[in-house]
């Protein structure tokens, strides 16, 4: 375990590291993603309608597009799921829990040719697809997903 | 003596037996032989013996393997998902042998009483430092689930095992039930009690905030010139199986992709050998010898599954072996890899039963076996009741002692309904023994044994079943857990285990009346992975039916009705 590492990252404070993101030009500033905000996508109640929403209806499933999270949650409350997309001039990342009451979980995009890498946790209630899609700069879309299985535990072993 | 074979010999004692001697002389058996039994010459050069899942058991005891054991999707047929005289097929074992006792179920009782009880860590020491002997360098690994499943254990918090495994030599270890110790006493104990002696391996174990790992992932050893590596990986799931409050700064899982990585960095530092000591479960196992690469076994535990050979799994590097070594200290798998030109060029395999009157006992460790035992001889011994039938736990849906547990909990809580927790681990007990406090502690002797009275509606005690099923019916082994179906008492039940989760459960009946989805049912159980439960420890209510009956009758199973299971050789 790298002591120092974890020392530095804990006394920077996670807004901090995101304001340094931010003034690099890595992130959209919040101003920029509230005039973003797809509230019909976010308010969307199954997937089809919020994929629809994002202009992702026809996305093609790519094995470029790396969604990671568990087979079975730990715990259904903070479920990690990290997405990279190896595709070239990504410009934005959503993610979507198909069993969620408001399917679209996330959607993040990136400027002045930032790494299409992001890791979020997620609140999920029951065993659910989890997908992700991307979109390039000339407006296509791509799409990868997982079942992540969420369970009451217990009786193991 | 020498001119008997180990072949006539066992026939002796069976032949003895039957006709009613009682043939428990160690004297005797040794006067016989029988060590003939563990010759094991030895082949090639780079060594591992393995043991995994003793559940705390120090001394010899009794152990039935499970007449249902059944294998799902392409686990069909395949081992581990065999059982009985299709087992014996499988891996030619001659009926009525000492093996096939071993490895069955087949004529428990009798074939009990003519081979005696097994496992034990002074017979384990023994046969360890007769292996030892004859095999140079040769590693121990330990696979995990070795500071729970006793009263000792739970009352000295796994240190009687702790200390126990630094006599009998461990090397390596892996881990599963040590985690519900808490994260804080398995960091003590790994950090002070085995520092220099004993490696704790989990590759993937890491913190849930940067993803650090939590213990070392592998170990480099070098072993007669040979370069061998060690991979440990942890129960997967032990978060969601066990109280994750025990364990709330580390993240598990699977993580085939770590593993890739760790593998590729030990054959990049010189390893010629990869060994992963798994306690992910057989089919998992399996399954992540298909995706992985560059592991050449995976010697593995946690469904307990006593398999005499390993299955070979094809991946796009090659072939890696797949292992698993049942439990209760009953066997230790001995590997040997012939390694030339710094490849693996043969291997051979040998999963030991271990025969307590067949091996003597290790002065040392029943010295320090006595010395943990000592303080609490009187509470240990205490005799319950005597059992008329066959006491036995393991099995998909339901075993003897179960029932008991689910008979106990509903007659003394007043419920209509009982759950008991789907474990392997736990003892078996002959008919006409005396069931002692220690042996009441082997079924229940987890650190959260809580019992509960709880109202739940019919809707909700049939996404309980299915909730659980899905743990073990699962097709994708990466979904399943390990364990085995919630016992159920009092309720009756039809399961369908290749339908899809949500469909497997129906006709559930309490008595002739068919399961209300909105009515309320008072249901009685044990062991919540939640947090600040409170209630009676499971083994004061079973202990205090117990004292009350005396004498308890042979139980009535009470097990679903199963549709589509009929030709699986998983079942007999």
């Amino acid at each position: 375990m790298d002591i120092l590492r974890r020392t530095v990252l804990k006394g920077a404070s996670a807004s901090g590291v995101l304001a340094a993101a931010l003034g690099a030009g890595l992130l959209k500033p919040t101003q920029a993603l509230a005039l973003d905000w797809n509230k019909a996508a976010f308010e969307a109640k199954d997937t089809p309608a919020a994929m629809k929403a994002v202009g992702a209806a026809s996305a093609a499933e790519s094995k470029d597009l790396k969604l990671t999270a568990p087979d079975i949650a730990e715990n259904g409350a903070v479920v990690p799921v990290d997405v990279s997309s190896g595709i070239a001039n990504t410009i934005s990342i959503a993610v979507f829990v198909d069993k969620n009451p408001y399917p679209l979980a996330a959607a993040f995009n990136f400027s002045n040719g930032a790494m299409a890498d992001v890791a979020v946790r997620l609140k999920m209630g029951q065993t659910s697809i989890v997908r992700a899609v991307a979109k390039t700069s000339d407006g296509k879309f791509y799409t990868a997903s997982k079942e992540v299985k969420v369970t009451a535990g217990g009786c193991g072993g | 003596m020498s001119s008997m074979n180990r072949r006539e010999f066992l026939q002796i004692l069976a032949a003895a037996s039957a006709t009613g001697f009682a043939l428990n002389s160690r004297d005797l058996l040794a006067a016989q032989g029988a060590n003939k039994y563990y010759d094991l010459p030895r082949y090639g050069n780079v060594h591992f013996m393995h043991f995994t899942d003793c559940h705390a058991q120090l001394l010899p005891i009794y152990f039935r393997e499970p007449n249902v054991n059944l294998g799902f999707g392409g686990a069909v047929g395949r081992a581990p998902h065999l059982v009985g005289e299709h087992l014996l097929k499988a891996f030619n074992i001659k009926p009525g042998s000492a093996d096939a006792h071993a490895f069955t179920y087949l004529d428990f009782q009798q074939a009990a009483k003519t081979y005696g009880k097994v496992g034990g860590f002074a017979h384990l020491a023994t046969l360890v430092k007769q292996l030892r002997a004859g095999r140079p360098g040769a590693l121990l690994l330990d696979g995990g689930d070795t500071w729970q499943g006793s009263a000792t254990a739970l009352w000295t918090k796994g240190q009687d095992m702790v200390d126990a495994c630094k006599l009998l030599g461990v090397d390596l270890m892996a881990g599963h039930w040590e985690f519900t110790l808490g994260h804080e006493r398995v960091k003590e104990i790994v950090e002070k009690d085995f520092k220099g002696k004993i490696e704790f391996l989990a590759q993937n174990i890491k913190t849930t905030d940067f993803g650090d790992q939590v213990f070392s992932p592998y170990s480099m050893r070098e072993m007669n010139g040979v370069k061998v590596a060690v991979i440990g990986q942890a129960f997967p799931y032990t978060p969601i199986a066990n109280p994750r409050w025990m364990v709330p700064d580390w993240t598990f899982g699977i993580q085939d992709e770590s593993m890739q990585k760790v593998v590729n960095e030990a054959r990049g530092k010189g390893a010629q050998v990869v060994v992963v000591l798994s306690h992910n479960g057989m089919d998992v196992d399996i399954k992540m010898a298909s995706r992985v690469t560059g592991i050449d076994a995976i010697m593995g535990g946690h469904t307990h599954d006593g398999v005499p050979q390993p299955v070979k799994v094809k991946n796009a590097g090659g072939t890696t072996l797949v292992t698993n070594a049942g439990s209760n200290g009953k066997f230790l798998g001995v590997l040997d890899f012939d390694v030339r030109s710094g490849k693996v060029s043969g291997f051979k395999y040998r999963l030991l039963p271990v025969f307590a009157n067949l091996l003597p006992a290790d002065a040392q460790m029943s010295a320090h076996i006595d010395k943990v035992r000592a303080p609490y001889t009187a509470k240990l011994e205490e005799k319950l009741a005597v059992s008329e039938g066959l006491l036995y736990r393991r099995g998909n849906f339901n075993g003897a002692w179960d029932q008991l547990i689910l008979d106990a909990m509903m007659d003394v809580r007043g419920a209509e309904i009982g759950f008991s927790p789907g474990f392997r681990w736990g003892t078996t007990i002959l008919p006409g023994q005396a069931i002692t406090f220690e042996h009441l502690m082997d079924q229940t002797a987890i650190t959260y044994p809580t019992s509960t009275l709880s109202e739940m509606s019919g809707e909700q005690i049939k996404s309980v079943l299915e909730d659980v099923g899905d743990n073990l019916f699962n097709p994708d082994p990466y979904y399943q857990q390990g364990g085995d179906m919630v016992r159920v008492g009092g309720l009756s039940y039809t399961c369908n285990p290749n339908a899809k989760m949500g469909s497997r459960i129906s006709d559930m009946r309490l008595g002739d009346k068919p399961i209300d989805a909105s009515r309320k049912y008072k249901v009685a159980g044990w062991a919540p992975v939640g947090e600040g439960v409170s209630g009676e420890p499971i083994w004061d209510v079973v202990g205090k039916w117990l004292r009350d009956k005396k004498v308890i009758t042979p139980r009535t199973l009470n097990q679903p009705k199963l549709i589509g299971m009929a030709k699986n050789p998983g079942i007999a």
